[in-house]
Formats: structure tokens, C-alpha cells, sequence
């Protein structure tokens, strides 16, 4: 009913219509990057604007009111000034690595971003290894912070970028391995057959015990991937300063500070798809009435309301909790949830073996 | 306390966190502690013991009590007060009598202390409940509190 | 600091200290203090802690004032403490003229005392949370601190600088509103203090933390002159209300928060106690204000006899010591404040070394520096 995919390929064979298979190719290619860009800007800036009014609720304030109503142009208003300020930057900094540190960050960022649907046929880009692929383009971020606290030729910036380093490196190993779990229950990397499979259940319904442990440890390493508190050691502006991106302003210091907000979009995204079937509707046994109300709500918005519920978890983690140090980080990855992780794994796939996940 | 005991109880004081915040999130409305000030700015009245700026009332005859005593001048810690005082002869005495010519306030010095007002024998001066002491240009911190033209109230002796 | 010095040499490689100033300006050092760090990684080898950004020669200054105008002076050291500076001086100046104040100056002077450093263990509470990097405290922290800060405000005429003590008693009498107030305040902050420690002191991360960290045994908490709570944690019982009861401290009962840990942990508690003993302190006197003179006349230039004269009192942060030399004048010949905060930061170096640099945001924290009180 609320299926894309007769408008995507709609736009395609006009725009086939129109030109040579190759021209139209490549038209394709950049209405899609323009569509993702545009995405991004505005994912940024309306992320960033509910973060604060979310923090400001939790602080007992008001937060940003004052740009437009109810302050909702602030973070535009933010943006335009960060892209008109004067890049100030060290003078023995690296220049080269210095100015390529925020783009890697926000391809990477971009790059996950492209395998993720939001509903029925809005996908850019469905491979076979969709959950592999996000896994693997996310980690490439931790190259830019890691190249950003090099090149700024500041010791504060050196030591965020290596506690990043550390914690990055740690936690993909938990990712990868919860997203494991999940795929053992789903039999597929690809992200559409994913969803799929969670057309009669979600997965966190499917998936019993082993399934919740599982998005626990997601929930977890996730937030250390994308550096929010409680795991935002990089930056720990109470230690740091600002951690790795001390020495960057204006758009450069823009952009890593939008790539947090698109990579913390993209790990509710995930945790949105493995767990709770993507833009499936809420369907439950027996409830045949309940459920085609459920399913008269298009998908996007499914996928939306999930998000949004992720994404208030985490905000919600960033305004309760108080900062882990470094080595109880690694301490707490290596020691709980890494065992934790394998244990689960073990216990889900003789869930799987039994045929009990149906 | 044993392994799973220890995260199962990290996990409990976690939420318990939470749900304090929670609580503030959810009755966020009701609870706001800031302030919208510069909109408020009719509804902000300070206490009247607040001490914002020393001024000097003055009657509606344009008079103030201000003798010139320079006592104030001598209390204040800082050099705040300045007082430029002559003598002329009062025309009901007949006698030589000290006045005021500027009665010179330096706010941009001033710690707000007090100790001029309690020095004050005639309780000229008092202390006022302003509190947007802001101005572009330090030169329009230093006032002079006597109004031009103002002259001492009748009965008020040294 | 381009100067690096070379430890060891690995047969991998070299490994190398290097220097970090956190400070003047820095997010965890409230204020104009400078940390030089040696740092191996992340481990701390050394703290040198570098003063001297907010001298205003407090002490040279009041050779100069008049023993009225001094007062005022001390609300600029550590602000947090206003009151309690104030009364210190005020105390000194009594004992010397050998004024015996009206015992509705020594309640006021109390509850005013104690509601003070319930502020500022309010603002440490808070500021403690967002070193640590629980953002949210601060503001759970300001709005019961408002409250008190509105008390002041009404009673004393400002809100941080109160200067409302004077040799010989109290500026004013007690603003009509007084007793509600802090009547209301206690009851409100009575519900809010439980929620503190559910929000953070029971926090797994926060215990992780602190436990264990930044320890600071009982003879090294003597042997380098902490006091306050800082020391009481280490076990050291040095609390000046107790030991030589000044005001109204003598007629009312409260704990002196002991622990024996020592860790940045027992420093947080013990200041978390503090406050619940202060709120006792509080209630037992507000109703029983008793009437009569809120000051003695003093000479309008009060000067002091000649000779020495010592008064030490309980500031939020430790024991603050005033020591005048008087020659007869009507300035002092010299005053030396011993603030608390000077000997709690000479000893950072001792306690922070080994931990990491989180650590050391961790145990300034709760050794609570106010840099203008160090830095007189
Ligand atoms: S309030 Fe204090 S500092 Fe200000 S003018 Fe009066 S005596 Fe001087
Ligand atoms: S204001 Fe008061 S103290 Fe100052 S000169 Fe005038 S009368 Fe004297």
C-alpha cells in the first residue's frame, strides 16, 4: 500500500526515457547523492536542535527559543554562522591530514547511511552484505578522529584521538558481534531480507532472551561508536577540552559535530532494523483487529517512531550518566561484554537449532 | 559480589539514574527553573534589601539631604565617592555653611557594600534595586548623584 | 613547555614523558589555575600546580582599610563562602575588642553559615557531576541553590557577596520573611537530597570512578594541612565547629562526618553528609532565633589594641585562619588569611600521581578548589 518502489522505478525509467542508459546511469547517481546529501543536512540540523531541547527538558530549561518559533531555526541559524566563521587553525599542524580529518568522518558516516531504508523501496543501495557493510564503512570513521588528533599538533587533540582509537577499535568487536546474533536469527545479511523476516514478529519478540541481550550490548557499543556520553572520552570537554577536535572551527568543526548526530541516526537505524523489524508495523498474536490498525500506518512513519524512540534512549544516556574513564572502557568491553556477547551467540544459535525463534 | 550479581546491579542503579531524570523530562513544563529574561524584565523585581547602585532620592522641590559631610567619602573602601564641596553663607543663618557642589559616584568601582549608607548621618544616599548596570562606555559608570541645581532639604543639619 | 625529557629506552622504541598545561583555562580547573602535567600516556608522574593568575593582594590591601572595610574584602576570596569569610573577620575583630555579641547574632550568624555552605556544597555537587561528565547535576544543583541564594538575597542584599556581618554583629536585622524562607527550604531540599544520591552517588560509573581513587591517607592529610572535608574523609577529625566552637555551635547538636576511606569517594560523601548535617544545624536554631540587639555600637573607626590576635573558622572547604598584627591603628599592621584551599592544593601533587588525567578531573573535583581562595 505505502510501497516506494513503483515511484523509484517510475523516476528511473522516465529519467531512461529522457537520455542514453548511460547518461541516465549516472543522472540517477547524482539525484540519489543529492537526495542523501539534502537528507544529511537536514538530519544534522534536526538532531542536533531536538538534542538540545531534549538536554534542555532533562536540565529543567527551556533550550534554544529564541530563532524562529519555538527556536526551531536556531540550528540552521548555527550552521550559517559556523560556515561563515573564519577557519582558525595551528599553525604546525599538519595541513594536509588536518583538512582531510572531517571528511573522512562524514563519507564514512555517509557511506553507512546509504544501505539504510526507510521504508518500502526508499533504500539507495540493498547488497547482500548490507549489515557487513555498515559495520565495516562505520569503523572508518575512527580513521578521521584518529587522523584529526594526529594533524592538529596538540597533545589534548593526540590524546582524545588515541582514546578513540582504543574505544572504537573495542567496541566494533561487540557490534559485530551482537549484529551476529541478530543475523544467525535472520539467515541473511541483507538489510531488506531482514526486515522481511520480522513481517509476522519483530526480532527482540522472536529472538527470546538472547535477542534482548543482544540489543542491551547493541545499545551499548553503539553509543561508545558514535562517543556520547557515558563513552565520550575522545572529547570529555571536563578533561580535553574538546578531546580530538580541539583545534578545528567554523564548517571543519561543523563537520564532525554533525557526524556524530548522522552516526548516532545510523545506530538507532541499525538497532531499528535488527531488532525491531525496521518499518515493519507492531504486529501481535491473535490480534488480527489491532493488527491491520497497525499495519493502516505507512512504514515510514513506523521507521520514523522507532527511531525517534532510539535515538531519546541515547539522548537520555547522555543527560543521566557520568563518564567512564579509559581503562574501565576497555574493562568493561573486554571482560563483560565480550563474553557476555559470545555466550548469547551460543545461546542463539541453539535457539536457531531448535526452530524456537518461530 | 559475583559476576552477573555485580552487572545486574550496575544495570539497576543505571536505571534508577534514569528514572530520576525521566521524571524531570516528563514534567519538564511545570518544572522550568530558568528564566526568559530579557522578556520578563516587568515582572523582576528585586528584593528591596538587593543593592544595585547607590543613588541619592531627591524630594519633588528638587531637593536631597545631603550635607557634604563627606562621611561616605571616608567609609568607602575603594574610592568610589567622590565629593567636591564648597562653603557659602546660608541666607536664614547668615552663616558659612558646607555644601555640596558634585557628590561624584564611580559604579564602576563600587562593591556594593553598603558601608557608605550606614556611614551617611542624614541617610542621604540609599542603596537602589537595579540590576542592568551595563553600559557601552565605562565614562557613563561614573555618575554624579546630586541632580543639577538641586539643593539641600530645609532642617537638615551636619 | 617544548622541553621533553627521555625516561626510558625500550628496545622497541622510546617512550617519552611529555607536558600538558591544563589550565589557565580550562573546562575542570573553575577558574584561572594552571596544572603543569608530566604525563607518561595517560599516567600522571607529576602535578605542578602554578598560582598566581587572580592575585589581587588581598592581604596588602587590608593594611590599608579600615577594619570596617575589610570585611568586604574577604567576600572576594572564596566567594562560595562568603558569609563564613565574612563572620571570620568579624569574629577576629570582636574577640580582639573583647565584644561579646548578642545571642540573636550568633543564631543568625549560624543558620547564615550553614545555609552558605550548603550552597556551596550544592554548586561542588553540581560541578563535581559535570566533571565527571553527568552534565545534568549542575542544573538539578542550581535550582535548590537558587533558593538559598534567594534567602540571601532578601536578608543580606546580595547573593553571593553578602557582606552582611559586621564587627559587632549583623548589617541588618533579619529580613520579616527569614524564618519561611529557610523553613521552606528545608522542607523542599529535604526531598531533593535523596534524589542526589539516587541520580549519581549510587551511579555504578560514578562509583567506578571514585572508589579507590585519589587516596589520601590520615597522616599525609596532616602532615600537609588539608583540612575541611577533604581531611575528614582521611579520617581526620579537624572540624573547627567542633574543636573550638565559635558562634552558636556551642548550643546546637550535630556529627562531625568522619570516614575513613579517604578515596575521592569518601570526600563526596562526606560533603553529602555535610549537608544533611547542616539542614540539622539549620532546623534546630531557625525557630529558636531569640530576641534582642542585632548588633553592639562600635566606634565608627574601631582599633584594635596592640597585638596579635588568631580566629580560625569552618568554611565550606576546610579551616579558615585570620591572623592580624595590629599596632593600634585603625588598619591592621598585617593580616594573613590561611585559606583552606592553598594547603588542600599543595597537596594534588601527592595524591594524583599514578592515576590517570581523568582521575585528576575526578579528585579536583572533590577536593573543591575555589581559585581565588588560593589565590588571594
Ligand atoms: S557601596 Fe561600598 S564601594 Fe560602593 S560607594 Fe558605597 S562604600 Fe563605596
Ligand atoms: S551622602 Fe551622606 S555621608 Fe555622603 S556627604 Fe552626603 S550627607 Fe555626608
Amino acid at each position: 500500500m505505502y510501497d516506494f518502489t513503483p515511484m523509484v522505478e517510475g523516476i528511473n525509467r522516465w529519467l531512461h526515457s529522457m537520455m542514453p542508459d548511460a547518461a541516465a546511469t549516472f543522472a540517477g547517481w547524482v539525484l540519489v547523492a543529492l537526495v542523501y546529501l539534502a537528507l544529511f543536512a537536514v538530519m544534522g540540523l534536526v538532531l542536533v536542535l531536538v538534542e538540545r531541547k531534549v538536554a534542555a527538558f532533562f536540565q529543567l530549561r527551556l533550550g534554544p527559543n529564541r530563532v524562529g518559533p519555538w527556536g526551531l531555526l536556531q540550528t540552521a541559524a548555527d550552521a550559517i554562522k559556523l560556515l561563515l566563521k573564519e577557519p582558525v587553525g595551528t599553525k604546525r599542524a599538519d595541513m594536509f591530514l588536518y583538512n582531510l580529518a572531517p571528511f573522512l568522518l562524514i563519507i564514512g558516516a555517509m557511506m553507512a547511511l546509504s544501505v539504510i531504508p526507510f521504508a518500502p523501496g526508499l533504500q539507495a543501495f540493498d547488497i547482500n552484505i548490507g549489515v557487513f557493510f555498515i559495520a565495516a564503512v562505520s569503523s572508518v570513521g575512527v580513521l578521521g578522529v584518529l587522523i584529526a588528533g594526529w594533524a592538529s599538533n596538540n597533545k589534548y587533540s593526540l590524546l582524545g584521538a588515541m582514546r578513540s582509537g582504543a574505544q572504537i577499535i573495542s567496541y566494533e568487536l561487540s557490534m559485530s558481534l551482537a549484529i551476529l546474533t541478530m543475523v544467525l536469527l535472520a539467515g541473511s545479511l541483507q538489510v531488506s531480507q531482514i526486515i522481511e523476516q520480522q513481517r509476522d514478529y519483530w526480532f527482540i519478540f522472536k529472538g527470546h532472551v538472547p535477542a534482548w541481550i543482544a540489543f542491551m550490548i547493541f545499545v551499548i557499543a553503539g553509543t561508545a561508536e558514535t562517543n556520547r556520553t557515558p563513552f565520550d572520552l575522545p572529547e570529555a570537554e571536563s578533561e580535553l577540552g574538546a578531546g580530538f577536535h580541539t583545534e578545528y572551527s567554523g564548517m571543519k568543526f561543523a563537520f564532525f559535530f554533525l557526524s556524530e548526530f548522522v552516526n548516532m541516526f545510523i545506530i538507532s537505524a541499525v538497532a531499528v532494523i535488527l531488532f525491531f523489524g525496521g518499518w515493519m508495523p507492531l504486529h501481535l498474536d491473535g490480534w488480527t483487529g489491532f493488527n491491520q490498525v497497525m499495519d493502516f500506518i505507512p512504514p515510514i512513519f513506523w521507521f520514523l517512531i522507532k527511531m525517534s524512540v532510539m535515538l531519546f534512549l541515547l539522548m537520555w544516556f547522555r543527560w543521566t550518566f557520568p563518564r567512564l574513564r579509559i581503562d574501565q572502557l576497555l574493562k568493561l568491553e573486554w571482560k563483560y561484554l565480550l563474553p557476555m556477547n559470545l555466550v548469547n551467540l551460543l545461546l542463539m544459535a541453539f535457539i536457531v537449532l531448535m526452530g524456537w525463534h518461530l | 559480589m559475583s559476576y552477573v550479581g555485580e552487572i545486574v546491579h550496575g544495570i539497576r542503579t543505571l536505571l534508577t539514574g534514569m528514572a530520576v531524570t525521566g521524571k524531570y523530562f516528563f514534567r519538564a513544563r511545570k518544572e522550568i527553573i530558568t528564566q526568559q529574561y530579557p522578556d520578563n524584565r516587568d515582572q523582576l523585581r528585586m528584593f528591596e534589601r538587593f543593592r544595585g547602585e547607590v543613588v541619592m532620592p531627591h524630594n519633588e522641590n528638587n531637593e536631597h539631604r545631603c550635607t557634604g559631610c563627606q562621611a561616605c567619602e571616608i567609609a568607602c573602601p575603594n574610592g568610589s565617592i567622590e565629593i567636591i564641596w564648597d562653603r557659602k553663607v546660608d541666607e536664614k543663618t547668615g552663616k558659612k555653611k558646607k555644601y555640596i557642589v558634585k557628590h561624584i559616584y564611580h559604579l564602576s568601582m563600587c562593591t556594593m557594600c553598603n558601608l557608605c549608607i550606614i556611614a551617611c548621618p542624614t541617610d542621604a544616599i540609599k542603596m537602589a534595586q537595579n540590576f542592568e548596570n551595563s553600559v557601552y562606555d565605562r565614562s557613563y559608570l561614573t555618575k554624579v548623584l546630586n541632580k543639577p541645581g538641586s539643593k539641600l532639604m530645609d532642617g537638615i543639619d551636619e | 613547555m617544548e622541553e621533553v625529557k627521555q625516561i626510558t629506552l625500550h628496545p622497541q622504541g622510546r617512550t617519552e614523558e611529555y607536558f600538558i598545561n591544563m589550565g589557565p583555562q580550562h573546562p575542570a580547573t573553575h577558574g584561572v589555575l594552571r596544572l603543569l602535567l608530566t604525563l607518561d600516556g595517560e599516567i600522571i608522574k607529576r602535578v605542578d600546580p602554578d598560582l598566581g593568575y587572580i592575585h589581587r593582594s588581598i592581604e596588602k590591601m587590608t593594611e590599608h582599610d579600615t577594619y570596617r572595610q575589610i570585611v568586604h574584602l574577604t567576600d572576594r576570596m572564596d566567594y562560595l563562602s562568603a558569609h563564613i569569610n565574612n563572620e571570620a573577620v568579624c569574629l577576629v575583630v570582636e574577640k580582639a575588642l573583647e565584644l561579646e555579641v548578642p545571642d540573636r547574632v550568633k543564631v543568625v550568624r549560624t543558620i547564615l553559615a550553614e545555609l552558605t555552605r550548603i550552597a556551596s556544597h550544592l554548586l561542588w555537587w553540581g560541578v563535581t557531576g559535570m566533571d565527571i561528565g553527568a552534565l545534568t547535576t549542575f542544573m538539578y544543583a542550581f535550582r535548590d541553590r537558587e533558593m538559598i541564594n534567594d534567602i540571601m538575597e532578601e536578608n543580606c542584599g546580595a547573593r553571593l557577596t553578602m557582606n552582611y556581618n559586621v564587627p559587632g554583629g549583623l548589617m541588618w536585622d533579619i529580613h520579616p520573611n527569614f524564618q519561611r524562607r529557610v523553613k521552606a527550604f528545608i522542607k523542599h531540599f529535604k526531598t531533593k537530597l535523596p534524589e542526589f544520591d539516587r541520580l549519581l552517588s549510587d551511579n555504578i560509573i560514578f562509583r567506578k570512578r571514585t572508589e579507590g581513587i585519589g587516596v589520601l591517607s590520615a597522616e599525609d592529610a596532616i602532615s600537609f594541612g588539608v583540612t575541611g572535608p577533604a581531611a575528614r574523609a582521611s579520617g581526620v577529625s579537624c572540624d573547627i565547629r567542633k574543636k573550638q566552637p565559635y558562634s552558636a555551635y556551642d548550643r546546637v547538636e550535630f556529627k562531625e562526618i568522619l570516614d575513613t576511606r579517604g578515596d575521592t569517594f569518601a570526600r563526596y560523601k562526606v560533603r553529602i553528609h555535610e549537608m544533611w548535617e547542616s539542614l540539622h544545624i539549620i532546623e534546630q536554631l531557625i525557630d529558636n532565633i531569640p530576641e534582642g540587639d542585632y548588633q553592639v555600637k562600635t566606634n565608627a573607626v574601631i582599633k584594635l589594641p596592640k597585638g596579635e590576635y588568631y580566629q580560625r573558622v569552618e568554611t565550606a572547604r576546610g579551616e579558615l585562619g585570620v591572623y592580624v598584627v595590629s599596632d593600634g591603628k585603625k588598619s591592621p599592621y598585617r593580616m594573613k588569611f590561611r585559606s583552606p584551599g592553598f594547603s588542600n592544593l599543595s597537596v594534588i601533587d601527592h595524591v594524583a600521581r599514578g592515576y590517570k588525567v581523568a582521575d585528576l578531573v575526578a579528585i579536583m573535583a572533590t577536593f573543591d578548589f575555589v581559585i581565588p581562595d588560593i589565590d588571594r
